[in-house]
C-alpha cells in the first residue's frame, strides 16, 4: 500500500511517498506525477523518505517522464531515500540518470542551481 | 527446508508474496540488503506473471516454494499454469530507448537477471505447469 500527496508552490511540485510502490499501487506514483509535471512549476521534488519499498513499476513510472521534464527544463529531484531503495535504482542504473540527494535542503539548494 | 504459499492472481496479493518471503527468510543468516533484493526479485517474476500470463485473473493462481540450503544457496521456485515464458529467449532492453520511448514498463525482468544468480524455466508435465527456477548462493 501506497499513499502519495502533492503539495504545489509557486517554485516547485513535491510529492511526498509514504508506503511501497509495486505493480498493484504505481498508478497512484503516476497520478501524483501527472499533477506535478501538469503544473506550472520549474521543479519536482520527491520525498522518499518513507518510501520503503519499490519495484520496476515505480522505477517505470520515473522513468517515463524523464523525457517530458527535460524537454520542459523542469528538474527533477529526488531525495532522503533509504539504502535499500537506492540499491534498486543503482542496479538499473538510474541513479545516474536520474538526480538522487540525501536532504529536502540539498534538494531545494540543487532546483536552483541546476 | 522448504516453505510454500499459494496466491490467486491479483496485483494486490503482491505485497502478502513479499511478507511471506521475508517471514521466511528472516531466521537465516542473510544480510538484509540480500534479502531485500530476493524479495524484489520473486516480486517481479510474480507481477509478470500475474499480468501478462494471467491477465490479472483472480481466478488463477501462482505456487511459489522457498528451498533453503543454509548457507549455501536459496531457491525461489514459482508454478503457474499461464502461457510460459523462457528467460533464455528474454532479450535486456536498453535503459535509454525505454525513456525516450516514455514507456512504463520493461525492466522488471532485468532486474531479476542482475540480483538472481541463475534463473530457469521448465514445464513440468507431471503437475501440467510452468516452472520458474530463481537460484541466490548465500555462502
Amino acid at each position: 500500500m501506497v499513499e502519495v500527496k502533492v503539495q504545489i508552490t509557486e517554485e516547485h511540485a513535491l510529492i511526498v511517498v509514504n508506503g511501497e510502490v509495486d505493480a498493484s499501487s504505481s498508478i497512484h506514483l503516476d497520478e501524483a506525477m501527472q499533477q506535478a509535471v501538469g503544473s506550472d512549476v520549474k521543479a519536482v521534488l520527491v520525498n522518499c523518505k518513507h518510501l520503503t519499498y519499490i519495484s520496476s513499476a515505480g522505477l517505470g513510472v520515473f522513468m517515463s517522464y524523464i523525457q517530458e521534464l527535460e524537454a520542459r527544463d523542469i528538474k527533477f529531484i529526488l531525495f532522503d531515500m533509504n539504502e535499500t531503495v537506492y540499491k534498486t535504482f543503482e542496479i538499473l542504473g538510474l541513479h545516474q540518470l536520474l538526480t538522487i540527494v540525501d536532504t529536502e535542503e540539498d534538494a531545494k539548494i540543487l532546483t536552483h542551481e541546476l | 527446508m522448504n516453505y510454500s504459499f499459494k496466491v490467486s492472481c491479483r496485483k494486490e496479493r503482491l505485497q502478502s508474496i513479499r511478507e511471506f518471503i521475508k517471514a521466511t527468510l528472516q531466521h537465516y543468516a542473510i544480510p538484509e540488503l540480500a534479502l531485500s533484493q530476493m524479495i524484489l526479485a520473486v516480486d517481479e517474476v510474480c507481477a509478470n506473471l500475474m499480468i501478462h500470463s494471467h491477465h490479472c485473473n483472480p481466478k488463477d493462481s501462482l505456487e511459489l516454494e522457498i528451498f533453503v540450503k543454509e548457507h549455501k544457496e536459496v531457491i525461489f521456485e514459482i508454478r503457474d499454469k499461464g502461457t510460459g515464458f523462457n528467460f533464455k529467449s528474454y532479450q535486456e532492453p536498453c535503459l535509454e530507448q525505454i525513456i525516450k520511448d516514455r514507456r512504463k514498463g520493461g525492466v522488471g525482468l532485468l532486474l531479476v537477471k542482475r540480483i538472481m544468480d541463475h534463473v530457469e524455466f521448465s514445464y513440468n508435465d507431471e503437475i501440467r505447469s510452468n516452472v520458474y527456477r530463481l537460484h541466490k548462493y548465500i555462502a
